[in-house]
């Protein structure tokens, strides 16, 4: 068959009849806010964190402007706290906790594991609508009155002394924290009962298993902090004297249950991340990961370990000196091994076959942050340094390297790796390319000047500072804007993708994995045939020199085949 | 704007030890990260889709190899974390003959009281190459006491007592911050540690104290008593003296107070404690809940009768109950125009020239 032949044919799918698929099998309105098919859930959790992500963006900008004045711009003091309140909380419970579970893990781990859908996909619905009351109630919380508590909440001052949405603010990350803990029972259950025949434990992805980690963290984890939340509340409205001092309280017990749920949480929002770049970086490779069971027990042991350093959040408090001392050991026996995957990921490409897609920029753009975000923790779990950088803008860069330069970039990486299957259209590569480099730049000249002006001694939370701070500050507001035009640039391509967009056929990247062998995007049901897995995971050949990569026959990773495959979907 | 600068001025002998330790942790994040933008752009380029290259037999797991990478990596972590918990363990011991000083945290000022009676608004006066040690307390939220260019922080809590110590071995002004967010002005929380050569800070303290400043709170009155005179008073006023004998042996209502400071005491729920400030003040506030062995339990409580700057001249009278020292003279203090506004607090605080 000739190239005009093969364009011929799909031509002649756009204007005849596409097969049907979850996107296109039924149309109301209804059959969506209705459905309890994982996929149509993923891509309305997208939309909703898509939200999240830029209301956070945007108070994240009015803090940037701010700044650019030692004396502020145009915001008072109480509208500058609340405002970095609103940034804090969005971004947390709204974007970084659910963006790439929810989103990614919704759409694809049922795909990856062989599975027809979700272990519970009623609750999976009931999860995206307690997500949208949360999101809701939080946004009301902050448009009507704001809360400016920071999103620590922090006692007493937020059960005893705020005069602001306290409340309202802590009910929605308490709701919002119930459809984490139902992502996360549904995640172990399928993927303790619905794996494909043939796929053990040591064949799945490390995908699956970063979001196995992950829901085990959210179910330990986030009924603590639910607890402690309420708690604040039953203080602040009833007076029962639980943190503060004066009724009896220790303001202190506050700060040993928040970090309880909230150091583990930071896992929560990286693991899935690393997950989504195993697969990345392997596809783009066209090799297995390097040392699979070690990354695979390695996720396992940061989700138990995760839950013993959470001390390392006081070594300034009261907490004592012994205390202080087994939370830093601890501390850096945990981040030592994980900091370490890093060089299983870059050995993952030696005798590989490199593609330098968007993709694979971003996870390189991961790679280089995150390794950054990694190592500058550890000035934080060191003792006599954290005491002096502790609650500075260090501290500040430090997590935005992890949760922004980890999380962040994981969710675009993963986006922009399942697009494709998601929507069954091609975006525009180019345009893939510049953002994810424009998001790197801008995102380290946003937030490397920050670890400057930390060491000088800048506070966090601060809206007057020191003059000679202020170019430091002026610094990093340019690469916010550099940042967030890296930001908003896929939402014109990849929705312009959309209706423009090539085809993408079942397997555009050429990668091996259960979601790659269904058609893009994938029927309602998922598989017409459940698949019986007889391979390991990665199952990538090399030819061996010019680094063409031999397909194994069950992956149709030649053109020809797709579109026959996809000539057969129509006439099925 | 000044000339660049990559660290603050040291001006702790705690500072330089820390930056130390800061750059080495810089060279090996640079070196670590180096290695691995190097590593991933050799790897990316070498092996990019279409060159020429071997990639024959590729190994996918080799256990030597993950050993060589993860074992020098922590061992240099745990060389890291040795070196830094030394460091930070001295931060927890104060030096006995250090000068003590009482500081209260309030939204939104600092509060300090000196031994001598010496009272001042956020501002600190202290003498340089002398060690300090200051306790701390909060009357309402959770502050912390931050000096940057001491390279050391420590939490100020509501209804506990924190220390901190350093030595300050530099003359000059240096900024106090409040470092755990507590409210509308909360960048505006803080003032200056002012260290002085001995001269100067005896010449500070025979003139009554500098420029106290205060933007509201509590105040600064005049007093030309110690602060363990002024604790004398008010055990007189509150009349602790009808059931705390001053004598050595328990009176039949209460128990003695003379050596009473670091001594260890049993209470009635069996534990054990070491009287310290923050024992006293629970003792003082709320007796019940630290009640001795052996008690009644009839001391009336003073939650909510005392504030915190009075339980601190308390602590500091008992402390010197039946040592036998005669109580330090105090010395006058000035007081200085209120200078109560957003602005003026603004002004003390980030005020260069160019916002005059």
């Amino acid at each position: 068959m000739s190239t005009a032949t093969l364009k011929d044919v799909g031509k002649s799918h756009d204007n005849v009849k596409e097969p049907l698929n979850y996107l296109n099998a039924t149309n109301t309105i209804k059959s969506w806010l209705f459905t309890v098919d994982h996929k149509r859930i993923a891509i309305m959790y997208l939309v909703a964190v898509s939200v999240a992500f830029l209301l956070g963006g945007l108070a994240a900008g009015m803090i940037r402007v701010e700044l650019t004045v030692p004396k502020g711009q145009f915001l008072t003091n109480d509208a500058y706290n609340k405002v970095f309140t609103a940034h804090g909380v969005v971004m947390i419970f709204f974007f970084l906790i659910p963006a790439v579970p929810a989103v990614l893990g919704n759409f694809v781990l049922p795909l990856m594991l062989g599975a027809r859908d979700l272990a519970f996909p009623r609750l999976n619905l009931l999860s995206f609508y307690v997500y949208s009351a949360a999101l809701v109630m939080g946004l009301a919380a902050i448009i009507g009155g704001g809360v400016d508590t920071g999103w620590t909440f922090y006692t007493p001052y937020s059960s005893v002394y705020s005069n602001s949405n306290v409340a309202l603010t802590i009910m929605a990350a308490f709701v919002a924290g119930f459809s984490s803990i139902f992502t996360g029972l549904n995640f172990i259950v399928t993927i303790h009962k619905m794996r494909a025949p043939g796929m053990t434990w040591f064949k799945m992805p490390l995908f699956a298993w970063a979001m196995y980690a992950t829901s085990v963290i959210i179910m330990l984890g986030t009924p603590v902090v639910a607890i402690t939340l309420a708690l604040v509340v039953v203080e602040r409205t009833l007076g029962f004297g639980i943190f503060s001092p004066e009724i009896g309280g220790d303001p202190v017990l506050f700060q040993h249950l928040f970090w309880f749920y909230s150091h583990p949480a930071v896992y929560i929002m990286v693991l899935p991340a690393m997950g989504v770049i195993n697969e990345v970086i392997a596809a783009n490779s066209k090799k297995r990961i390097f040392g699979y069971e070690f990354v695979a027990f390695s996720t396992m042991a940061i989700a138990v370990f995760g839950f013993i350093v959470w001390g390392h959040h006081m070594f300034a408090t009261s907490q004592s000196m012994y205390l202080g001392l087994v939370f830093s050991v601890l501390s850096f026996l945990v981040a030592v091994p994980s900091a370490v995957k890093i060089f299983n990921w870059a050995t993952t490409m030696y005798k590989g076959s490199v593609e330098l897609t968007s993709h694979m920029l971003y996870a390189f753009g991961f790679l280089g942050l995150f390794t950054i975000g990694g190592l500058t923790g550890l000035y934080l779990s060191s003792l006599a340094t954290d005491i002096h950088l502790t609650a500075t803008y260090f501290v500040v860069a430090h997590f935005h390297y992890v949760m922004v330069g980890g999380t962040a970039m994981g969710f675009l990486a993963g986006l922009h790796f399942w697009w494709p299957k998601m929507t069954g259209r091609m975006y525009s590569e180019i345009w893939g390319k510049v953002s994810a480099v424009l998001v790197f730049l801008g995102f380290n000249l946003t937030f490397l000047p920050q670890f400057v002006v930390g060491y000088l001694g800048m506070p966090r939370r601060y809206h007057f500072y020191p003059p000679e701070f202020q170019l430091w500050h002026v610094m990093s507001t340019g690469g916010a804007f550099v940042l967030g035009v890296g930001f908003l640039l896929p939402a014109f391509y990849l929705v312009h993708s959309l209706k423009h967009g090539e085809k993408a056929g079942n397997n555009p990247w050429r990668a091996v994995g259960l979601e790659w062998l269904t058609m893009s995007p994938p029927d309602t049901h998922n598989f017409h045939e459940l698949p019986v897995v007889t391979w390991e995971a990665y199952e990538y050949f090399q030819e061996s020199h010019h680094g063409g990569d031999v397909a194994p026959s069950r992956f149709p990773f030649d053109d020809e085949e797709l579109h026959l495959a996809a000539d057969e979907e129509v006439h099925v | 704007m000044n000339e660049l600068q990559l660290a603050p001025i040291a001006a702790s002998q705690y500072a330089g030890e820390v930056d130390k330790l800061f750059w080495v942790m810089n060279a090996l994040t640079v070196v670590f990260t180096i290695i691995v933008i190097a590593l991933i752009a050799f790897l990316a380029a070498r092996y990019r889709k279409g060159t020429n290259v071997d990639r024959s037999n590729p190994s996918t797991h080799n256990t030597l190899l993950e050993m060589t990478w993860t074992l020098p990596a922590l061992v240099l972590g745990l060389g890291v974390f040795t070196w830094s918990a030394r460091l930070f363990a001295d931060v927890y011991q104060p030096p006995k003959n250090a000068r003590e000083v009482f500081v209260i945290g309030k939204q939104w000022m600092w509060h300090a009281q000196h031994s001598d009676g010496t009272r001042e608004n956020n501002e600190l006066h202290i003498p340089v190459n002398s060690p300090v040690k200051l306790s701390m307390i909060s009357q309402d939220v959770i502050h912390a006491f931050y000096v940057p260019e001491f390279r050391i922080q420590r939490h100020v809590e509501p209804g506990r007592y924190t220390n901190m110590w350093f030595t300050p071995t530099r003359v000059g002004k240096y900024r106090i911050y409040c470092n755990v967010y507590c409210g509308t002005q909360h960048s505006e929380m803080g003032g200056w540690v002012v260290v002085q050569s001995r001269e100067d800070f005896e010449k500070w303290q025979a003139g009554g104290g500098g420029r106290p400043f205060y933007p509201g709170g509590i105040s600064a009155p005049t007093g030309d008593i110690s602060l363990a005179q002024q604790g004398a008073t008010l055990f007189k006023k509150y009349q602790c003296a009808s059931c705390h004998a001053d004598g050595p042996k328990a009176s039949a209502k209460g128990a003695s107070l003379v050596g009473l400071y670091k001594s260890m005491r049993q209470l009635a729920d069996g534990s054990k404690v070491v009287a310290d400030e923050g024992y006293i003040r629970s003792a003082i506030l709320n007796p019940n809940d630290v009640r001795l062995a052996n008690t009644t339990g009839s001391m009336p409580a003073f939650r909510g009768s005392l504030s915190e700057s009075e339980v601190i001249a308390l602590i500091a009278y008992i402390k010197e109950i039946g040592t036998g020292t005669p109580l330090e003279g105090g010395r006058p203090d000035n007081v200085a125009p209120a200078a109560n506004t957003n602005t003026q607090q603004w002004r003390y605080m980030y005020g260069g020239e160019q916002y005059q």
